[in-house]
């Protein structure tokens, strides 16, 4: 793999989102940069409504944008695809489908299907079941496989998400604001559970977020958006923190305290006030 | 603890039975002050016994027995039914799926829906040239309506995150229709299928006083053409009961097919 692929996996250029309103044109996002390297791991940051989710929605490939590119791998992204998985805010799991067949009908989409997905090899049903199982096993919930997502509590079923995204090995792994609707003690759990996967599988990823020690914690850089409408890029900052990081080490960290700061800053101070439309 | 229970199934029993004997005392009332021998509850209930005691006998088309009638009701009612079923969800799912098929439908459905079916019986006998075809055609016509509609509301309604996990999965149409959007309007549908087995039952009744034969509808006009008015309040509660168990068996099924919604 070249260097500029690996430093330059995913990349947006000069991207804008003008969304057709009633009142006219709205510009969401407007020239918008940004590179992502192989198994770094990206937060975007930003108030309410400043077009974080419409960025991911483009990198999912679930809207094209209105101006600019985004490509990843050398390939331009023009439609969604497992390659880029996505772990949904609210889980949308199929509530008619166990938690093991709701990761079973990705796994079956990239791996039972020949050469579909780049190239991959055609699995026959054992191993199509054994990697759901694993999956499962990944984020502890071998036990709940046959339960239905009602069944289960809200950190279970986004466990179960990120079960899902993870089982298809996406070569980017898009998260939008995966925690927010979840408790402080399970959005501690599960921050950890996948700060653990992430180094099993340098995954590359980018997590939507408002959470500041979240972001702080989990990656490699946050690229903190100005508010809408046309946000673009405020700021990147680069969290040169050594991994593995360990939460309770890192809460009296000068470097820790630092960064968090840093963004508070950018958000509270510069970014303070939410223009009104 | 047991008085406790008692309690609760009290509560759960009197007033229901106060509703029936409400029913039945009115129904006294107008027995004993009507001057036109309307049948009292007992004498009613005397001949039910007797009607219900050979409820399968035949003496030709015109005398048979009430669950003969019924029977030949319900065959109507399913056969329409089917057919409506067979041609009307099909009909909502792509009305509901693509946007041009919607406004294409949407006026005729408006136009349509409202009309009596009986107005719908004679265009049948035309048509069919038969009695029993027709009766058919008029719970098809009348049936369908509901089942189309719920059918396509319930395709426009699969939650749009259901559809960027198909997406996102790149799930083949084949597996977007089984996996999402059939389970995800199929209480949906139940709806319909329920409304829509409601109405034939109504319609099937009228249908049959029109169109003569066998059926529940005929004997009750039958029955009234005899002056035999404790039969008539007995078919009244066929009817009801029949009616009651086919929403009860359509509830049912609704349920086990209803699953928790993503909260978003």
């Amino acid at each position: 793999m070249s260097d500029a692929l690996s430093t330059r996996y995913l990349e947006i250029q000069g991207v804008d989102q003008i969304f057709s309103t009633k009142k006219g044109d709205f510009q969401a996002l407007k020239g918008i940069n940004l590179a992502v390297a192989k198994g770094e791991f990206v937060a975007l940051i930003g108030h309410s409504g400043c077009g974080k989710s419409t960025l991911l929605n483009l990198m999912a490939g679930l809207t094209r944008p209105s101006a600019g590119s985004l490509i990843c791998a050398n390939r331009e992204i023009s439609g969604p695809g497992p390659e880029r998985a996505v772990v949904f805010q609210n889980h949308s799991l199929l509530p008619w489908l166990t938690c093991f067949e709701n990761i079973y009908l990705g796994v079956e989409r990239v791996f039972g299907q020949s050469a579909l997905v780049d190239g991959k090899t055609r699995e026959n049903k054992p191993q199509l079941k054994e990697r759901t199982d694993q999956a499962l096993a990944l984020v502890g919930l071998s036990h709940a496989a046959q339960k239905r997502p009602g069944e289960i509590s809200g950190g279970m079923k986004q466990r179960v998400g990120i079960a899902r995204a993870l089982a298809m090995e996406p070569q980017v792994l898009l998260l939008d604001e995966p925690f927010g609707a979840l408790d402080a003690l399970t959005r501690a759990k599960l921050q950890d559970e996948l700060l653990a996967i992430v180094a099993k599988t340098s995954s590359t990823v980018v997590m939507v977020t408002h959470d500041v020690d979240e972001a702080v914690l989990l990656s490699d850089k946050i690229v903190m958006m100005t508010n809408g409408p046309a946000a673009t890029i405020g700021e990147v900052l680069s969290v040169k923190l050594p991994r593995p990081r360990s939460r309770v080490a890192l809460a009296d960290d000068a470097r820790y305290l630092q960064y968090r700061k840093a963004v508070i800053d950018f958000l509270y101070t510069r970014q303070a006030h939410v223009e009104k439309t | 603890m047991f008085l406790a229970l008692l309690k609760e199934g009290l509560a759960k029993t009197v007033p229901p039975v106060l509703g029936l004997a409400l029913l039945v005392g009115i129904w006294s009332l107008v027995a004993m002050g009507s001057t036109n021998n309307f049948p009292t509850p007992i004498e009613t209930a005397r001949q039910a016994i007797d009607v219900f005691s050979n409820p399968f006998y035949s003496n030709g088309p015109n005398d048979q027995g009430v669950g003969w009638n019924v029977l030949s009701s319900l065959k109507r009612v399913a056969m329409g039914f089917g057919l409506a079923a067979l041609v009307g969800i099909p009909l909502g799912f792509v009305i509901g799926r693509f946007e041009f098929l919607s406004r294409m439908f949407n006026p005729l459905i408006s136009l349509l829906r409202p009309v009596s079916p009986l107005a719908w019986l004679p265009i049948g006998l035309l048509v069919f040239k038969g009695a029993n075809p027709a009766a058919i055609w008029t719970i098809f016509i009348c049936s369908i309506w509901p089942m189309v509609i719920n059918t396509a509301v319930g395709v426009q309604r699969v939650p749009q995150d259901y559809m960027n996990v198909a997406r996102v999965l790149n799930l083949s149409e084949w597996k977007i229709i089984t996996k999402i959007l059939f389970p995800a309007v199929l209480p949906y549908m139940l709806t319909g299928v329920r409304l829509a087995v409601g109405t034939a039952w109504l319609v099937i009744v009228a249908a049959e006083m029109l169109t003569g034969g066998v059926g529940i509808g005929f004997w009750v006009w039958d029955e009234w053409n005899n002056l035999n008015v404790k039969n008539i309040i007995i078919a009244i509660f066929v009817i009801g009961i029949v009616g009651l168990l086919l929403e009860m068996a359509l509830i049912k099924l609704a349920t086990a097919f209803t699953y928790e919604e993503v909260k978003s």
